[in-house]
């Protein structure tokens, strides 16, 4: 039985050591981002790449707080992806739970047709649809204005959260909700104060998602937005990242605090990603 | 959702026909129950709930796609545009001249290339380290999980800037870490090496970029999916002296075909419209030999004058792609009750 022991045990380390191995391979480009934001300019552009700062320095950062090279500081062109992100996501959540419940909770005429619309809509690429969609922005004078984002944002992420919401509404138990109408309460109470505070860690779920990708998204941003009071995050980080001579250490300072809330709303969401997006399928 | 079926409201009559949204070609899947067709009352209550999203999605996706066919089959200028002139219809001029261009052909042929590279790692790498996770212990687990987290949650544009800086001759790592191996394994000149000058190494960052990105969705699927096998089956294949290899494709692989169905043609659609990694990494709409179909609609919106017809028939291209591969998601959906 020794053998086998041993045998097993050989596995383990083995077993192990991948595990150390996809560790390092997930996280060191994102290490890789930070540590470069806190070396100086001689220790990044230095023969040999140091893998920890050592001459550690904040200047990246307050460049990049002060909006180097650019009109405004970061915390402007901050406050446009968020309201942004934020308008899409308000308007979005209101809209889609109303789908979501009418798809999770009734049947009615055309009901897969409309689930089969929205599955095939969220596949749809924006970047194809570009030619119309500024077309009809200029038209409506809605190009170069926040605003015209926001609508594009919520017409691009109204299909996934409504899938995503049904999911979460649907593993609501209808048990509760039929003692309330027995007990007298109207639909809408039903919802309101049964269904509405379940179906609200699924809502905050489905909110944060879309609030990524708004927060991320980059090209309807890059067509529409051509002045730099404003330019969202994304594309300040393109702006400088355009110039001939790109300096790296305020680039990773900025992507790394753009990356940041992200990853936070992402550590808050984790437990729920997998049911969420195997239903509503994106990728983060 | 699997369990949407059977939570459905059964009870909830069924609206007359009249009261279909325009579109709405009756429901193949939901197959009509002969038992509950009594003639009731139409409850507009769904259809008020649905409204809006129908409403937004028809103006936001389902207009200007209806305006992209019309431009692709149209000669359109700039008076065409103003509606100063009406549009001439052209048939499939549009067509026949993207189509005979090589340059969309190449364009094509570097989506089509770099989507199945991606798709492959991603699926690949992706299952191995599901199984890892399954294998490993709690703590272990915990790290290589996390860690994979940390490189889904990074934004496509962070990502594609750290893996240019990675590459970036002078200061990067990766040039200097070829040039500290021996030349007779890699070959030597890597210090000064322009990654993205040429569309083929262009491409093998955007594949490893978009890979390290995507492997862990496909990582935390499939181990969401092995939780579900129950342990008795591997314990017999280990009884039986089966291997890993068979272990997988004789068991796992069955019990998961469903999931890796998704997951397979998920990953498809995703990377065959790979944008932002590839404008960041090559640097936007410089480099026309890197383009991807993605990238090449893009650009021809975005061209002043914007070219409207050829602009229409390329990105129409794109979308028809891509719904074919929807049209096999979507089926694949219905076929697991998904959608019912």
């Amino acid at each position: 039985m020794s053998t086998s022991g041993t045998g097993r045990r050989g596995t383990r380390v083995a077993l192990n050591a991948a595990g150390i191995l996809v560790f390092l391979f997930a996280v060191f480009p994102v290490f890789w981002m930070v540590s470069s934001a806190f070396k100086t300019d001689e220790d990044i552009n230095s023969e040999t790449p140091l893998p920890v700062p050592v001459h550690w320095t904040l200047k990246h950062f307050k460049a990049v707080i002060d909006g180097q090279g650019l009109d405004y500081g970061l915390f402007h062109f901050f406050l446009n992806s968020a309201i942004v992100a934020l308008a899409t996501v308000a308007v979005s959540c209101v809209i889609s739970v109303l789908a979501a419940y009418a798809v999770a909770r009734t049947r009615f005429r055309g009901r897969v047709a409309f689930l089969l619309m929205l599955l095939i809509v969220q596949m749809v690429p924006l970047e194809a649809l570009m030619l119309p969609l500024m077309l009809n922005a200029q038209r409506m004078h809605l190009l170069n204005s926040l605003s015209g984002v926001i609508v594009v944002y919520v017409g691009s992420m109204l299909a996934f959260s409504t899938l995503m919401l049904r999911g979460f509404v649907a593993a609501v138990p209808k048990d509760l909700e039929e003692a309330a109408s027995i007990d007298g309460a109207s639909r809408f109470t039903t919802f309101w104060r049964i269904t509405f505070p379940l179906v609200a860690p699924g809502l905050v779920a489905t909110s944060i998602f879309s609030f990524v990708n708004a927060w991320n998204e980059f090209v309807i941003a890059f067509a529409f937005l051509k002045d730099q009071d404003k330019y969202m995050l994304p594309l300040t980080l393109s702006y400088s990242f355009g110039r001939t001579q790109v300096e790296w250490g305020s680039i990773m300072a900025s992507s790394t605090l753009f990356t940041i809330p992200v990853m936070v709303f992402f550590l808050i969401v984790q437990r729920r990603m997998v049911s969420g997006l195997v239903a509503g399928a994106v990728k983060g | 959702m699997a369990n949407t079926a059977s939570t459905a409201n059964t009870a909830a009559p069924r609206a007359p026909g009249r009261a279909a949204p325009p579109g709405a070609r009756g429901d193949r899947e939901g197959a009509p129950r002969p038992q509950r067709r009594r003639p009731v009352r139409f409850r507009p209550g769904p259809y008020l709930l649905i409204a809006p999203t129908v409403a937004i999605i028809a103006a936001l996706i389902l207009y200007p796609m209806g305006q992209l066919v019309w431009m692709s089959f149209h000669k359109i200028g700039t008076r065409e545009v103003r509606g100063l002139d009406p549009a001439q219809n052209v048939g499939f001029k549009n067509f026949s001249t993207v189509l005979e261009d090589d340059f969309f052909w190449k364009v094509f042929l570097n989506t089509v290339l770099s989507a199945a590279a991606m798709v492959v790692l991603t699926l690949i790498i992706g299952t191995l380290v599901g199984l890892l996770l399954n294998r490993l212990g709690k703590k272990m687990s915990l790290l290589v999980s996390s860690g994979a987290l940390l490189a889904w949650a990074t934004p496509a544009i962070s990502s594609a800037i750290v893996y240019k800086w990675l590459f970036t001759p002078g200061g990067g790592l990766v040039p200097w870490f070829l040039d500290l191996l021996p030349n007779w394994l890699v070959g030597g000149g890597w210090e000064d090496y322009n990654w993205f000058s040429e569309p083929l190494s262009t491409y093998v960052v955007l594949v490893l970029c978009v890979v390290w990105q995507s492997f862990p969705f496909i990582a935390v699927s499939v181990l969401a999916g092995l939780k579900s096998v129950p342990s008795e089956l591997y314990e017999a294949a280990r009884v039986d002296g089966a291997s890993a290899w068979t272990t997988f494709w004789q068991i796992t692989f069955p019990l998961l075909k469903p999931v890796f169905m998704v997951l397979t043609v998920l990953s498809i659609i995703w990377d065959f419209k790979v944008f932002t990694q590839l404008w960041f990494l090559a640097g936007g709409t410089a480099n026309r030999d890197s383009f991807n179909l993605a990238m090449y609609a893009y650009s021809e919106a975005v061209a002043f004058p914007a070219k409207y017809g050829l602009g229409g028939a390329i990105a129409l291209v794109l979308t028809a792609i891509l719904l074919v591969f929807t049209g096999f998601y979507v089926r694949v959906l219905v076929r697991q009750g998904e959608v019912a």
